[in-house]
């Protein structure tokens, strides 16, 4: 009689119930992403968008191929690309060469945290665009300047991860060492570097990403080169489907390294989240 | 091997957690004295905040006594070291590595040769029934599986004395009892001294070869009992059989008094306190 009501829905056969959310997502983000462009077609090509402000995708596509080979902005595709990928992959390896250690320190060492927290804590909300002009000043226009503003950006997150890292590390597991007849040194090496990494690694994802979004405010300095001053460059010559292409470009890249280093953290990390 | 010789003696030692103001000082044991002979069984018992983890604590050497002094084969206790192992309640086990990596852990930290540190690890792991289990993960053991782990990763560095902090109170009860029975093959195999908390009654009766029990506020040792459902256990091999036994209900209900007669004292304070 009550056959009308709203019911709640029967599990099927063999469905359990998991956390809302659970299972993969990666068709829908690829429906999600073909609808885009789908859009990005029909608004374009119907006419409603002028090109100026939205060029066509085959609009962009022609371009992209024109900066393959005659080149956009005085460079190719690739000598942007590769002056880009220097500056931020240059920053990156600075960063986790001296971020990650300074981090642990921090986790570490009472004298080490009191001595890098105000610094870190005091420049890390500032944006880069602020203290660009500094950098400027201090460092000149050449390629170091450029780098040394993206390493800025990545260093605080990084040291910050790092040290946090330091924190998953349970009081029983460094007890169990000492009582192995583990030395300090030992126990920083073998115990707390090893339970960190994985917040190290989820760093190392977030750092990257800010160097990728630094890249432009560094190529404003005196840049002849680099994705994101092909995309400045091009604004100021009112050319839409350079400055789509270069924003594609970079998001290209971007993801596909955020890509590799989840791969490399699943190879590397398997136990991250099942302990 | 140890010494027969080796013998653990715990002179007048008091620890008191210091507070902000000297009325909130905690006062966690008072005036403990017992001593502890090579290949003794002992089981320390009582009501939460008796100070039986701040004695294992101070045993292990994470901890020094504000009063009095611990020695072991006549060396005094300073800090925490390879010759007393212990074995957490969480396992402490280092997730990045496999069983027998785990096992031999305490070893590569001595700097022992692969070979010998391996055949040492294997030996342990098989007196814990893990023999099959060299190459599995951490994360995919079961509870009782990883805490057997822990004891064969304590045992490999061959300690004087094996120090417990409720090791079972996370298995299930089935699970607790198979390891029980493990707990004093390894204790009759191995000749250590072994010192055991727990909160369960019938796990003191049945393990320990001396029983404690601990008072709080402050926390002492009030009674001592010599027993020897351990050793009947390891004659007869029927657990059930001896912990449906008369004398150790009758034993169980002596301690359970002595224990309930604590509880009720605390809440009589606390019912105090709150009037």
């Amino acid at each position: 009689m009550l056959s009308f009501m709203p019911q709640a829905k029967a599990t099927r056969a063999g469905k359990v119930y998991g956390a809302p959310g659970d299972g993969y997502s990666g068709h829908i983000s690829i429906i999600t992403a073909l609808v885009l462009i789908g859009l990005w077609f029909l608004v374009t090509e119907s006419g409603w968008v002028k090109p100026l402000f939205l060029p066509s995708p085959v609009a962009v596509y022609h371009k992209f191929m024109v900066a393959l080979t005659d080149g956009v902005a005085n460079s190719t595709l690739w000598e942007h690309t590769r002056a880009s990928l220097t500056r931020v992959f240059g920053a990156f390896f600075l960063a986790c060469l001296t971020a990650i250690p300074i981090g642990i320190w921090m986790g570490v060492s009472r004298v080490a945290r009191g001595l890098f927290d105000p610094i870190i804590e005091f420049y890390r909300p500032l944006p880069p665009l602020a203290y660009l002009p500094l950098v400027i000043i201090w460092l000149g226009i050449g390629e170091f300047p450029k780098i040394f503003l993206i390493y800025l950006a990545i260093f605080a997150p990084m040291a910050i991860a790092a040290r946090a890292g330091v924190k998953s590390v349970s009081i029983e597991q460094i007890h169990a060492a000492y009582a192995m007849g583990g030395t300090q040194g030992q126990i920083i090496r073998h115990v707390i570097l090893k339970a960190a990494l994985p917040e190290i690694f989820t760093g190392m994802r977030i750092g990257i990403g800010v160097g990728w979004t630094t890249l432009v405010a560094a190529e404003m300095i005196a840049a002849d080169r680099g994705l994101g001053f092909m995309v400045l460059n091009s604004a100021q010559f009112l050319d839409s489907a350079a400055v789509i292409m270069g924003i594609i470009v970079i998001g290209v890249f971007a993801f596909a390294f955020d890509l590799l280093v989840r791969y490399l953290e699943r190879l590397l990390i398997p136990w991250k989240g099942k302990i | 091997m140890t010494a027969p010789m080796e013998r653990l003696k715990i002179d007048k030692v008091s620890l008191t957690y210091p507070g902000l103001h000297s009325s909130e000082a905690v006062i966690a044991l008072k005036g403990v004295d017992l001593t502890i002979e090579s290949g003794e069984f002992v089981v320390a018992l009582g009501a939460s905040g008796c100070g039986k983890t701040t004695l294992l604590n101070l045993l292990a050497g994470f901890m020094s006594p504000t009063e009095g002094e611990i020695t072991l084969g006549g060396k005094r206790i300073r800090g925490p070291g390879a010759d007393r192992g212990v074995v957490f309640q969480k396992h402490a086990l280092l997730p990045w590595l496999n069983v027998i990596d785990n096992t031999e852990f305490g070893l590569r930290l001595q700097h022992v040769p692969k070979a010998e540190r391996h055949e040492r690890a294997a030996r342990n792991l098989a007196l814990v029934g893990l023999q099959d289990f060299h190459r599995h993960m951490i994360y995919h053991l079961s509870g009782g599986m990883q805490q057997r782990v822990g004891v064969a990763r304590a045992l490999t560095c061959d300690p004087a004395m094996l120090l417990m902090d409720e090791p079972m109170a996370a298995l299930d009860a089935l699970t607790r009892e198979s390891i029980q029975e493990l707990l004093l093959k390894v204790w009759e195999h191995t000749h250590k001294m072994f010192f055991f908390i727990t909160h369960s009654v019938e796990e003191a009766l049945f393990l320990g070869s001396r029983l404690i029990v601990m008072s709080p506020r402050p926390g002492r040792i009030t009674h001592m009992y010599d027993l020897d459902f351990n050793r009947r256990f390891l004659k007869e091999g029927n657990a059930r059989a001896i912990k449906s036994s008369p004398d150790f209900i009758q034993m169980r209900e002596t301690v359970l008094g002595i224990i309930y007669g604590d509880e009720l004292a605390a809440a009589g304070t606390q019912e105090v306190v709150h009037a």
